[in-house]
């Protein structure tokens, strides 16, 4: 049956598709190639997390070789959570590259483009498929090498040294999570992520499992760019691509989180992480203050592109402070954002790209009246921001207030008054630019704006709308981020 | 505690200091690619050091011979290289491109550039 086959397909149909981009480069081939690919990718995850939420997990051996030799997929709630986060994304943004690269002097390229993008598709849900910690690590630079050429496709020159310097760091976050698996490897003579728990829990923790276990935090909180390891991520989130931005803000850095959860509950297991060595506490400070520095830094940027991305280094905090919690609750509710902040960010990059597109100019002086001249898309600029800021009936405020409610359950009631806090430094920032886009006219003598075309706004609106939708119908997503914790902490 | 007989390792973490400084301290993008490339040889040496068993020979199935190496971290690190070949490969292309857009490969002489402009 092909059904089986899904793990394998998920995997092999954007890899397969990559090259084919290149092969077949006439006119819109290559675009037809990558819808075709992402969409299927999209529908297959969906597919394999209904079959989770049946059946329970799913182990998937490729090539028939039986884990722990061969290389396991091993897809549960978490994976297929991310799984379908990563493809949802990836499938919404390819109609949006068309008409948004015309304007960024890549489309005599675009063939290059869309096989960079689908490589990227496939690192990162690669990473999230993988039951294999070395096969983690070689998805993990296929995404990342990908992201560097999609970053330097930006039409600023600056967008090639923040490629270089996200290399830079990036290949220092790679290398140090593969130092770790290799002293893993080293103290348990496995790779498959349930062999080697299985075997730390009996040989016991040794000093190589404890440097092992650095090693891979600090390398994994590089990638996923927590406060102070975020230097690469403003710059590469600036000058990437409209489209770029808002696939890699929505998808690589909550790749990054969910290895880190992995590494954390499924393969040192919580006690180890946080009992045996004291993880928590230096989480949740650096989480907290990165909720409050970026969006500290967010509220002073005359770029607002940039101020979403620092913003997105506020988020990532948020995200963190579910982990150092360490409950099922604070799990649930860091998955439950990876989902969320996914949606938000995506919906509010796309907006930008939709604005950049008609005025070339990310700075806020020149969104002065843009309220009446671009309606939809500031509106939709305007329901991303809610949303971020948690504002309910929209998606942001069932992610803020599930945070709440797991720090109140531990009793730190003082984290959750900090968590309040930081988002009403997100009224500040999104705030300006309802200021300035609503309540200012347009200056004397400026070009007539007009709203973006329809090719542009629907992929906006289907993010943006999502986050509407996602704050009425909570459901699916509470029931799957809860069941995505309880795999990953091991209780039922 | 052995320390002559565990030389493969200190070599590790000398040649990943070594190049773990030169990113660090170096402003030439070149450089900086040449301690990038130098740290992640020390990864290769440290996994191939693993897979080291005394006595054993190379894995291959021969008459007298019962005790073989571990062949799968070498294998690993065969990935690994390719990886760092890709690395590298994409790094001096990006470094190209930077030399044409700003005339400099000078990590300081480029932040000015951008303040300028």
């Amino acid at each position: 049956m092909i059904t089986e086959h899904f793990p394998a397909l998920q995997i092999v149909i954007p890899l397969i598709a990559a090259p084919l981009c290149i092969l077949l480069r006439w006119r819109n081939v290559p675009f037809g190639i990558a819808l075709v690919a992402t969409w299927s990718a999209f529908i297959i995850s969906c597919l394999l997390l209904g079959q989770v939420m049946d059946q329970g997990i799913i182990s998937y051996e490729l090539g028939g070789w039986a884990a722990p030799w061969g290389i396991e997929y091993r897809i549960d709630a978490a994976n297929a959570m991310v799984l379908l986060i990563v493809s949802g994304i990836g499938s919404v943004v390819v109609p949006y590259t068309r008409n948004s690269m015309l304007l960024e002097y890549i489309h005599e390229r675009h063939y290059m483009f869309y096989s960079a993008y689908l490589l990227c598709l496939t690192g990162l849900m690669g990473v999230a498929i993988t039951g294999d910690a070395f096969n983690l690590f070689v998805f993990l630079e296929i995404s990342s090498l990908s992201s560097y050429v999609l970053i330097s496709l930006g039409f600023d020159r600056r967008a090639l040294t923040a490629a270089y310097q996200y290399l830079v760091l990036g290949t220092i976050g790679a290398t140090f999570i593969v130092i770790g698996i290799g002293l893993l490897y080293h103290a348990t003579g496995s790779l498959n992520m349930l062999d080697i728990s299985q075997r730390l829990e009996i040989n016991g923790y040794d000093r190589t499992v404890v440097a092992a276990f650095a090693f891979i935090t600090v390398g994994t909180l590089l990638k996923l760019a927590l406060f102070p390891l975020h230097l690469w991520l403003p710059d590469a989130y600036t000058y990437a691509p409209s489209s770029v931005s808002a696939f890699l803000a929505a998808t690589a850095t909550k790749v990054a989180v969910y290895v880190l959860l992995r590494f954390f509950f499924t393969i040192f297991g919580a006690e180890f992480s946080f009992e045996t060595l004291p993880s928590g506490p230096p989480l949740m400070a650096l989480a907290i203050i990165a909720m409050f520095t970026g969006s500290f830094v967010a509220i002073f940027q005359e770029n607002i592109k940039r101020m979403l991305a620092y913003s997105s280094v506020a988020q990532i905090g948020y995200m963190i402070l579910g982990v150092s919690l360490v409950t099922v609750n604070g799990v649930a509710a860091t998955v439950l954002h990876l989902f969320n902040h996914a949606l938000i960010k995506g919906g509010l990059f796309l907006a930008m790209g939709c604005i950049y597109f008609r005025i070339s100019s990310h700075h806020i002086d020149n969104f002065a009246g843009l309220g009446r001249r671009m309606p939809l898309t500031m509106a939709a600029f305007v329901v991303g921001g809610l949303s971020l800021i948690g504002v309910p009936l929209t998606a942001g405020f069932i992610s803020k207030w599930q945070f709440v409610l797991a720090a109140l359950d531990r009793d730190l009631w003082w984290v959750a008054a900090l968590l309040m806090m930081s988002s009403l430094l997100a009224v500040v920032y999104v705030w300006r630019v309802v200021e300035q886009a609503y309540f200012r006219s347009p200056p004397a003598g400026s070009e007539a704006v007009t709203e973006a075309p329809t090719s542009l706004l629907i992929p906006t609106w289907v993010l943006v709308g999502a986050n509407i939708y996602f704050g009425i119908e909570t459901e699916l997503p509470l029931t799957v981020s809860r069941m995505a914790a309880r795999a990953l902490l091991g209780t039922q | 505690m052995d320390i002559v007989g565990l030389y493969n390792y200190w070599i590790v973490i000398f040649l990943m200091m070594a190049g773990f400084y030169v990113v660090i301290a170096r402003g030439n993008l070149i450089k900086k690619l040449v301690g990038l490339n130098v740290f992640q040889a020390s990864v290769f040496v440290l996994y191939i050091s693993m897979g080291k068993v005394t006595g054993g020979t190379a894995p291959i199935i021969a008459e007298g011979i019962t005790n073989y190496s571990n062949p799968l971290p070498h294998v690993l690190i065969l990935t690994a290289i390719v990886v760092g070949v890709a690395t590298t490969a994409l790094g001096l292309a990006l470094v190209v491109r930077i030399r044409q857009a700003y005339g400099t490969i000078e990590e300081d002489e480029i932040h000015k550039l951008d303040d300028d402009s």
